[in-house]
């Protein structure tokens, strides 16, 4: 199964990023440090309500005062030209993104935008938008999933609008107004599987609404020319996905708008959304002078991202040895205030590393005065695996089975079913689960009181999509690489390096860099761990393109039928007959003289040319839980993963790192917290509490290598399974230290002491 | 808004920089002098992006009045090589153990470690951990961050000896 292990001479060390020395000098230009003669700032007006009428926005103060120089409100949009979109969760009314983006009648959550200022500079922008006057008639509003889910629920889309779409908010007697879709997969036959099962296990699991929680805040900078012409400058993980929406909503051409991606810091899937983009467009068309507007960090908790809290139930059932026979789930998700959750992704992945023949997992989205959610790393994953490996350790203990030896049964093997009707490709869940028994970390014996260990496994399917690629030869050999994405943790060197094993040149060699959606073919946004696979792809038949190239001129030069001389990048030199040798330097230097400088080109649709593969993962946790606090603190955790190749390992173990905390954070410290009129009682990054160094141990990884054979190189994405396990593994240690199922994250100090009392209290 | 003029030392530079009364001292670092290296992520002393510091203290400039610098010694990112050659150690070693990611709280994270080094130049892991409670980031883990200013405290002691 393991192929045999491929020598490379640039895939597997750690170069140095390039753009590492513009980041540690304060040089690199994200989003908000672009600055332009005669920019403007801009601020947005948001609601203070949840949900409301707006009655009347009265914007004349507003633009009286001196420094402002315009004022937009949803009436500066013009007309959308098609009646509805498509988005990545399913159609969608255009008109709602466009309310989204600007409230037209309604707001739906507290900092719902409403209108946008520019002016000299930000302190008048916000001086202005103080002066806007809008009259509310408030609603109730619903910001639990109870409250939404009530069959006699305010309705918060009630414009008649999702009658364009099939299937949305489709009336059901006796169900709140508030689902947006349901959806189902699954296969077997449940009630035989049921009626077959040994032991069956019912529990339901919550989690809270979190947040993607990068540093650097939204921010859009737009010049609107006056011969059309539009060009916008973003943080964003997908300059041509930015392009297509805000050319919806502004009606422009593809053609007359240039998106151009500043460096982003940080999105986590947040940042495909556009916000501020079409808004400062729109406030440089009127003022006639560069937009920029930022978002402060309360517009960020308020009015971004999030993702779901969610509900799951799980019906588990299963023989006496362990083995899985049947699956009954139920997922409800917040989707926030426009349908869209990431209810389908839990629904891919509660059951993914596990063959169970007869399932059944329904899948609610639920509309709610709260912001609309946004992709949030493996999106929707991380609720669904914490119920179902929590239940899979409850299993085990109460069949006296070793942890993972009871998930190692029930593991998928290639050619198994997925829940969402596809087949299991190559998988390395069983090297994956060999590494995690045979680690030190897990056999270690727990010394101290009030300590317990945890595992979980974790799926993501990955995702494949179109890239471009543009490689330039300079007639000294050294090479630009172009490509279409986005780079977000270090995408940029591990291109360059997969150029240059396939070219067999020094990765400084390359200068790797990304383009605008000008400069460089369609490329798809940097998520779904799609970039280092597809993206990738399109660095590779680059290269190829200019093998072929190079080729044919050489085979001029020396006179002789191209299919005579080859490349081989194991010495990056051309090969004749007669034993000529031309190094690809050496080429590269005769390309002037002999018919002009070559580029190579690649534009790819990574699917059809190769196959994803999906990765799967365990994390080890050890905890102590201070029974006075109820503070539960990680003293140690690994994480174990399948990486395919992994093609700059330091930047692997990062994603791996960064995403493990990320998920401890939704296990131990982050939620939004609602007061009950509907607004955010902790919007700040005091109050909304991620992890800092002194909360955590180091993160140990183990790269677990088993070759996508649907890549030139082996890679599968890595960045978004590591988010997967951590609820899980970290639920399940707190049960093994002082015997408490968490059933609701996060495990904050205060359920944890509710949760000891009432142990207490049963006298067990 | 009144405008004012403070006379203040940036990065070893005498500065003579008009400001709005109101404007905070990474607004005027940003948005008056154009340096950028400095991050604003909440603009409330929470995530220390905005980390300088201040006649030697360590400080996020976010909660400093920009008015409130004359005649002090302001130090940010771009001010870290200290006018040496190429790269300060803790840079270096940020790149080579692979410390940051997106990069948007990478300048606030070396000013802070730097801040660090100059009172302590060994500390021990949970000593860094600790210093760099007040820096927020959310791509690494803090794992790598961690061990490149052990790295790089090490690199300093070797120099210095």
């Amino acid at each position: 199964m393991v192929e045999a292990a491929t020598e490379y001479r640039v895939i597997g060390t750690n170069p140095i990023r390039p753009d590492g020395v513009d980041k540690v000098t304060g040089r690199a230009v994200y989003g908000a440090d672009v600055r332009m003669a005669g920019m403007l700032f801009g601020r947005v007006k948001r609601s203070p309500h949840a949900h409301a009428i707006i009655k009347s926005i009265d914007t004349s103060k507003a633009e009286a005062l001196p420094g402002v120089h315009a004022v937009i409100t949803h009436e500066d949009f013009p007309e959308p030209t098609e009646p509805t979109m498509q988005t990545i969760r399913g159609p969608m009314p255009t008109m709602w993104d466009l309310e989204r983006l600007l409230a037209r009648r309604k707001v739906l959550f507290k900092g719902h935008p409403i209108a946008a200022v520019c002016a000299d500079d930000a302190h008048v922008a916000e001086d202005a938008v103080a002066l806007i006057e809008v009259e509310y008639d408030v609603l109730p509003a619903v910001t639990s999933l109870d409250d939404a889910l009530a069959p006699d629920a305010p309705t918060l889309h009630d414009d008649g609008l999702s009658s364009l779409v099939d299937g949305l908010f489709e009336p059901v007697e006796g169900r709140s107004p508030n689902v947006a879709r349901t959806i189902e997969m699954g296969f077997g036959d449940l009630d035989a599987g049921f009626a077959q099962a040994e032991v069956v296990l019912e529990r339901i699991f919550e989690t809270s609404m979190v947040h993607q929680g990068y540093i650097e805040n939204h921010n859009g900078t737009a010049v609107w020319n006056a011969d059309g012409k539009v060009t916008i400058w973003t943080s964003t993980q997908g300059a041509f996905g930015v392009r297509t929406n805000v050319a919806r909503v502004l009606g422009l051409a593809l053609g007359d708008l240039r998106v151009i991606p500043a460096e982003i810091g940080g999105g986590f899937g947040a940042k495909n959304v556009i916000y501020l983009e079409p808004l400062a467009a729109l406030l440089s068309k009127k003022s006639g002078r560069p937009v920029q507007i930022t978002m402060n960090r309360t517009e960020v908790l308020e009015a971004t991202g999030p993702t779901s809290g969610t509900r799951s139930f799980i019906k588990l059932g299963a023989m006496r040895d362990g083995t899985l026979v049947a699956a009954d789930i139920r997922l409800e998700y917040e989707a926030g205030a426009y349908p869209g959750s990431p209810v389908p992704g839990g629904a891919r992945c509660a059951l993914g590393p596990y063959l169970v023949p007869h399932q059944r997992i329904v899948g609610f989205d639920v509309v709610l005065n709260r912001p609309k959610t946004a992709a949030y790393r493996a999106p929707g994953a991380p609720a669904a695996a914490y119920a179902i490996e929590a239940v899979m350790d409850e299993l085990a203990d109460m069949l006296d089975m070793d942890r993972m030896a009871i998930r190692d049964l029930n593991a998928v093997s290639e050619g198994d079913p997925r829940s969402d009707g596809a087949t299991h490709g190559s998988v390395g869940i069983r090297e994956v689960i060999r590494a995690t028994t045979d680690h030190p970390h897990y056999r270690a014996e727990i010394l101290e009181p009030d300590v317990g260990r945890g595992v979980a496994m974790g799926f993501w399917q990955n995702g494949g999509g179109e890239s471009s690629a543009y490689a330039n030869v300079h007639s000294d050999g050294t090479v630009t690489l172009i490509t279409g994405s986005v780079d977000i943790g270090g995408q940029r060197a591990a291109l360059a390096m997969q150029f240059a094993e396939t070219m067999g040149i020094e990765y400084e060699d390359v200068t790797s860099l990304v383009g605008d959606t000008d400069t460089i073919g369609f490329t798809g946004n940097t998520g779904g761990s799609r970039t280092t696979f597809a993206t990738g792809w399109a660095a590779y038949r680059a290269g190829m393109d200019v093998q072929e190239q190079i080729t044919k001129r050489i085979a001029a030069v020396w006179d002789v039928a191209p299919e005579e001389v080859t490349y081989d990048a194991s010495d990056a030199s051309l090969h004749g007959p007669d034993d000529q040798v031309m190094t690809f330097k050496e080429a590269a230097g005769r390309l002037p003289g002999t018919g002009g400088n070559i580029q190579g080109r690649a534009d790819v649709v990574s699917t059809s040319v190769g196959k994803v593969g999906a990765c799967f993962a365990a994390h080890i946790a050890d905890v102590q839980v201070d029974r006075e606090t109820g503070k539960v603190t990680v003293l140690r955790y690994t994480a174990i993963q399948d990486v395919g190749k992994a093609i700059h390992p330091a930047y692997v173990e990062g994603q791996i790192q960064g995403g493990a905390v990320q998920g401890i954070g939704m296990a131990l410290n982050e939620e939004y917290i609602y007061t009950d009129d509907g607004a955010m009682a902790n919007a700040s990054l005091l109050d909304y509490r991620m992890p800092v160094a002194n909360d955590l141990p180091m993160i140990d990884t183990v790269l677990v290598e088993v070759p996508n054979p649907g890549h030139p190189f082996g890679v599968r994405g890595v960045g978004e399974v590591p988010i997967v396990p951590p609820l899980a593994a970290i639920a399940n240690a707190i049960y093994d230290a002082v015997g408490v199922r968490v059933n609701r994250l996060p495990a904050t100090p205060a359920r944890i002491l509710e949760e000891l009392e009432a142990l207490d209290g049963s006298g067990s | 808004m009144a405008k004012r003029i403070v006379n203040t030392q940036i990065n070893g530079s005498s500065s003579e920089i008009m400001i709005d009364e109101r404007d905070s001292l990474l607004e005027a670092l940003r948005d008056r002098v154009g340096l950028t290296g400095t991050k604003e992520g909440c603009n409330n002393g929470n995530c220390g992006a905005c980390a300088v510091t201040l006649d030697g203290q360590l400080v996020n400039s976010c909660l400093v009045l920009a008015a409130e610098v004359e005649g002090a010694d302001v130090r940010t990112v771009e001010g870290l090589d200290d006018g040496r050659e190429g790269l300060h150690p803790i840079q270096q070693a940020f790149l080579e153990e692979a410390a940051l990611q997106c990069g948007i709280c990478t300048p606030g994270f070396l000013v802070s470690a730097t801040a660090l080094l100059k009172v302590n130049p060994s500390p021990d892991e949970d000593e860094v951990r600790f210093w760099l409670a007040g820096n927020l980031c959310r791509c690494t883990g803090y794992d790598k961050i961690v061990r490149a200013v052990l790295s790089a405290a090490e690199t300093m002691r070797s120099e210095g000896a």
